[in-house]
C-alpha cells in the first residue's frame, strides 16, 4: 500500500531528534563552524538519543526489530537540520556498524557490535574517499595486495576521513588486487604503515574534524576482511551510504528554506515584506518542491533498500539529486538574504558551504 | 501506516491491459491523428467506452444504494495517475478523448446533489454511444485570472430558469461533449459580477440545449486528437438545477463553496495532468535510450561524475527529474486516497511536472539530431505534446503561485 506516514515509533523518532537538533544544535552551530568543533558534551548528549543503537537489530543487541534504511533517513533528515556537520560526526560510528551489519561474518559482528551498543560513541571511522579529482567510489586506487602468508598489504592516500585522529579502527576500501572490486579492511589505529595526516581545510563542514590518511604497506590480518573471505557487495553499502547523504541533504535544505521564508516576510523594501514579490516567492516555491522531490527520492530508495530490492540506480539518482537540489536551495537561501546573507552572522551562507559538499563526498553519512 | 511505495498487485494488473492499449492501439495511431487534426481516435474510443461506462455505472448503483462511498482506505487517485500515465506514454491527445465525464465529473462529484449526480452522470453509465463531458471555465479575457470571467447566468423568475450569456474557449471535448455526443459541459459563470469570486457558479449545460453553439475548434501546437472548443451562449436557458451547489453569493470573505467546489477539483484534476505529463516525458525517455543503447551508448547509474560522457549526463538528468515528478505526482494522488488535503501537493506535482516534461521532450529531440526533428519518429510530436501540460490546469506561474502562498501563508491578496 502506498503511503508516506512513517510508523509510530519512526514519528517518536523524528520528534526527539527534531528537538535535539533544534534546541541543542542549532544554537551551537555558528560558533562550532568557526572554532572547528561541536562542544564533546553536545556531541554525548546527541549520543544519548540512541539513533545508531537503536537501528541495530535486538538478535545483535539493539532495539530495533529489524535494521531500516527508511528510520535511519529520517533520523539524519531531523540531525542535519539542526548541522550537518553535527549529523556527520555523530554518526560516524555508523560507517563501520551498518556496514557490519550488513556485510559482516557472524564473526566480526560478535567481535564488534557491542561497542555501538554503549554509552560513548566508540572510536572508529571508516575511509572511503581518495584525494583525485576523478575519485570513483567503486574502484578506489588504494590497493589491496595478498602478501605470501595470506595477509593483505594496502597501499594508497585517503581523503577526508571523519575523526581519524585517534580512531582505535578504521575500516578502510581499498580495491582488491585480483578482482579490482572494492573491498573493506579494519586497518588498527597505530598499525605500522598507517599515517594520519593533518586535519584537512575544508570550505564546509568545518564543525567535522575530517582527516588525509596514508597507507603504506599496512598489513592487515585477513580476518579483518569485512565479509571475511567471500568480501563484499560495496555497491549495496554505497547504496545505503548514498541514501544516507540524501537525507542529510533534505535537512540542510529545509533548514535553509524555513530560514529563508522568515526572513522574507519580516525584511521590508519599496515598502512591502520582499516575498509580496514573485521575484522572491518563486524562488522559495521552487525550493520548497525541490526540498520535497529530493526526500521522496531518498524514501523512495530507502524503502527499495529495505525491501531488498537492488536499489543501487534509485540511490544513486537520489543523492545526485539532492546534492544539486541542496546547492539550489541553500544559494536561494543566501539570495533572498541579499548581502546580509553574505555575512556569517546569519547561517545561510555556512548553509551553503556545507551543501556544497554533497557534490564532492561519498561514504561520510550512511544508513 | 509506514512509509511504502509499493503500488498494490491488483492495480499493477490492471496497468497490464492499459500498457497493451497503449502500445498496440495508442501509438499505432498516433502519427496518424497528429497529420490529421481533428480527426477522431475511433478505435481508442470504442475500446474505452464499455469500460469507462462499467466503471461510471458502478460507481452510480453504488451511490443509488446509499452505501458508502468506499471502504477503507482508497486506491481510486492512485489508480487514476497510473492509468493516465501509461494512456500518455501511448498518446496525450488521444488519452484526451476519453470517453467519460472527467472534469465535469469532478464538478458534479464534488458539489452536486444525488439527484444531479443521476440525472447528468447516468449517460455515461449506459448505451452504445460514447459519451464526452467537458468543463469551460477559460474565456477570451480570463484564462489565469478566472475571477475576471465575464459570462452571465441570469435567473429569469418567470420560468426558473437559468439564461446564460457569454463565451467560453479553450474547451477540451467541446465539440465531443455538445456536438458528437449527448454529454455535458460544466461552465462557470457569474450570477454577479460585482462580487467577483463569490460570484462565480458551475452550471451544468446540456448538449442539445437552445442557445449553446460550438463556433470554433483550435488547430494546435501538440495534442491534435484532442479537440478544443470554443462556446458560444447566447440567452441559453437552464432548468434551475443544473446549478451545482447553491446560488448564495457570500460576499464577505470572497470565496464561496461555488469557487472552493472548482479548486477541489483540481485537486484531483492536476495530479492527473502531472502523471499525463510524465507519461510523455517517460515516453521520450525510453526512446531516447533504446536509440543510445542501439549505438553502443549505455547508460551507467554507478560512475563519476568525470567518468560520464555530456550525453550520459543528460539522460541521468533527465531520469532523475522524471523520477522526482512521479514521486510527487503519486504523494499527490495517494493523499487523496488518504482522505488528506493535498491541493499544496497538487500543485507541486503539476509545476513540477509540466516544467521537466516540456525540458526532457525538448532534450530528446536534440539529443537525438536530426533523426530527433523528423516526423518519422514521435519524439518531435511528444515535445509539441508536453508543452500543453505546463499551460493547463493552471500554468507553471500559477501553480507556482499556489505553492508559494501556501509556504509563506499569504492570501491571494498578499501575493498576486
Ligand atoms: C489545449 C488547451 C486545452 C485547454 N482546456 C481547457 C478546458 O478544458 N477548460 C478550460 O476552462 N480551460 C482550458 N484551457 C485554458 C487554459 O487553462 C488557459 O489557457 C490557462 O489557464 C492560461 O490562460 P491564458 O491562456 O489566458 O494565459 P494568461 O492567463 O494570459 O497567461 C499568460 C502568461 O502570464 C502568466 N501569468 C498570468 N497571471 C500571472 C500571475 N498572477 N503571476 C505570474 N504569471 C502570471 C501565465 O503563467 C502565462 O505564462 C485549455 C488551454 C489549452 C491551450
Amino acid at each position: 500500500m502506498f503511503s508516506l506516514t512513517p510508523t509510530d515509533e519512526q514519528q517518536m523518532l523524528i520528534d526527539t531528534v527534531r528537538r535535539y537538533a533544534t534546541e541543542a544544535v542549532r544554537p551551537a552551530a555558528h560558533d562550532a563552524d568557526e572554532r572547528g568543533a561541536f562542544p564533546g558534551r553536545l556531541v554525548q548528549t546527541g549520543w544519548e538519543l540512541g539513533i545508531l543503537p537503536g537501528s541495530i537489530p535486538e538478535s545483535l543487541g539493539g532495539f530495533a526489530d529489524e535494521y531500516s534504511a527508511v528510520t535511519g533517513a529520517l533520523a539524519y533528515e531531523e540531525l542535519a537540520y539542526g548541522d550537518v556537520s553535527l549529523a556527520l560526526r555523530l554518526m560516524t560510528p555508523a560507517l563501520v556498524a551498518v556496514p557490519l551489519l550488513l556485510a559482516g561474518t557472524d564473526a566480526q559482528r560478535a567481535r564488534m557490535m557491542e561497542q555501538f551498543l554503549g554509552e560513548t560513541p566508540p572510536p572508529v571511522t571508516a575511509a572511503l574517499l581518495e584525494p583525485a579529482i576523478s575519485f570513483d567510489p567503486l574502484r578506489p586506487a588504494t590497493t589491496a595486495t595478498r602478501d605470501d602468508e595470506g595477509c593483505y598489504v594496502l597501499n594508497g592516500k585517503k581523503a577526508s576521513v571523519p575523526l581519524a585522529e585517534g580512531a582505535a579502527s578504521i575500516l578502510v576500501y581499498a580495491a582488491d588486487a585480483e578482482t579490482g572490486q572494492a573491498q573493506g579492511f579494519f586497518v588498527e589505529g597505530g598499525t605500522p604503515g598507517l599515517t594520519v595526516g593533518p586535519r584537512e581545510k575544508l570550505m564546509g563542514l568545518r564543525a567535522l574534524p575530517a582527516y588525509s590518511l596514508m597507507l603504506e604497506n599496512v598489513r592487515v590480518d585477513p580476518g579483518q576482511r569485512l565479509g571475511g573471505e567471500a568480501g563484499i557487495d560495496f555497491g549495496l553499502i554505497l547504496a545505503h551510504s548514498r541514501v544516507g547523504l540524501a537525507a542529510l541533504a533534505v535537512g540542510v535544505m529545509r533548514g535553509a528554506l524555513d530560514y529563508a521564508v522568515n526572513y522574507a516576510k519580516e525584511r521590508e523594501q519599496f515598502g512591502a515584506p520582499i516575498a509580496t514579490r514573485q521575484a522572491i516567492a518563486f524562488m522559495l516555491a521552487e525550493c520548497a518542491i525541490e526540498i520535497d522531490a529530493a526526500r521522496l527520492m531518498a524514501w523512495e530508495a530507502a524503502w527499495a533498500l529495505d525491501q531488498g530490492h537492488d536499489a543501487r540506480r534509485a540511490a544513486y539518482l537520489a543523492k545526485e539529486y539532492a546534492a544539486k537540489a541542496a546547492l539550489m536551495v541553500t544559494d536561494a537561501a543566501v539570495q533572498t538574504l541579499g548581502g546580509h546573507g553574505y555575512i556569517r552572522e546569519h547561517p545561510v551562507e555556512r548553509w551553503l558551504r556545507d551543501a556544497r559538499g554533497f557534490a564532492a563526498i561519498e561514504g561520510l553519512a550512511i544508513v | 501506516m509506514a512509509i511504502s511505495f509499493e503500488i498494490p498487485e491488483k492495480l499493477r494488473q490492471g496497468l497490464q491491459m492499459t500498457e497493451a492499449v497503449a502500445k498496440g492501439v495508442m501509438r499505432g495511431e498516433a502519427r496518424r491523428l497528429d497529420e490529421h487534426e481533428h480527426e477522431r481516435p475511433a478505435t481508442f474510443i470504442s475500446l474505452m467506452w464499455p469500460v469507462l461506462r462499467e466503471q461510471q455505472k458502478r460507481q452510480l448503483d453504488r451511490q443509488a444504494a446509499g452505501g458508502p462511498k468506499r471502504e477503507g482506505l482508497g486506491t481510486l487517485n492512485l489508480n487514476m495517475v497510473l492509468t493516465f500515465e501509461m494512456l500518455s506514454w501511448g498518446d496525450v491527445g488521444q488519452t484526451l478523448c476519453m470517453p467519460m465525464a472527467l472534469l465535469a465529473g469532478a464538478a458534479i462529484e464534488a458539489v452536486g446533489t444525488p439527484a444531479q449526480k443521476e440525472r447528468f452522470l447516468r449517460r455515461f453509465a449506459e448505451g452504445d454511444a460514447p459519451v464526452w463531458g467537458a468543463m469551460a471555465m477559460t474565456e477570451p479575457g480570463a484564462g489565469s485570472d478566472t475571477s475576471a470571467i465575464q459570462t452571465t447566468a441570469t435567473l429569469d423568475p418567470a420560468t426558473n430558469e437559468w439564461v446564460l450569456n457569454g463565451e467560453k474557449i479553450f474547451c477540451t471535448n467541446g465539440k465531443l461533449a455538445l456536438d458528437e455526443s449527448n454529454g455535458i459541459v460544466v461552465v462557470w459563470a457569474t450570477v454577479d459580477r460585482a462580487a467577483g469570486r463569490a460570484g462565480m457558479k458551475p452550471f451544468v449545460v446540456e448538449a442539445g440545449t437552445p442557445g449553446v453553439t460550438v463556433d470554433k475548434v483550435e488547430i494546435k501546437h501538440g495534442i491534435r486528437a484532442s479537440d478544443t472548443a470554443s462556446i458560444v451562449f447566447r440567452d441559453a436557458r437552464l432548468p434551475y438545477e443544473n446549478l451545482l451547489g447553491s446560488a448564495e453569493v457570500h460576499r464577505t470573505d470572497g470565496t464561496t463553496k461555488g469557487f472552493k467546489g472548482a479548486m477541489a477539483t483540481f485537486d484531483a484534476s492536476r495530479p492527473l495532468i502531472a502523471a499525463s505529463a510524465i507519461g510523455v516525458g517517460r515516453a521520450a525517455l525510453e526512446f531516447v535510450k533504446d536509440k543510445l543503447a542501439a549505438e553502443g551508448i549505455d547508460i551507467p547509474y554507478d560512475r563519476p561524475y568525470h567518468a560520464l560522457s555530456a550525453v550520459q549526463r543528460d539522460v541521468i538528468e533527465m531520469e532523475m527529474q522524471l523520477k522526482a515528478a512521479w514521486l510527487l505526482t503519486l504523494r499527490a494522488a495517494s493523499m487523496l486516497d488518504h482522505g488528506q488535503h493535498n491541493s499544496l501537493e497538487a500543485s507541486m506535482a503539476k509545476t513540477k511536472a509540466g516544467k521537466v516534461v516540456t525540458a526532457i521532450t525538448q532534450q530528446a529531440v536534440a539529443i537525438l539530431g536530426p533523426l530527433g526533428y523528423s516526423r518519422e519518429w514521435l519524439v518531435e510530436k511528444w515535445m509539441r505534446d508536453a508543452k500543453i501540460n505546463d499551460i493547463y490546469e493552471g500554468t507553471g506561474q500559477i501553480n507556482t503561485l499556489i505553492v508559494a502562498r501556501r509556504i509563506l501563508d499569504y492570501s491571494s491578496r498578499e501575493l498576486r
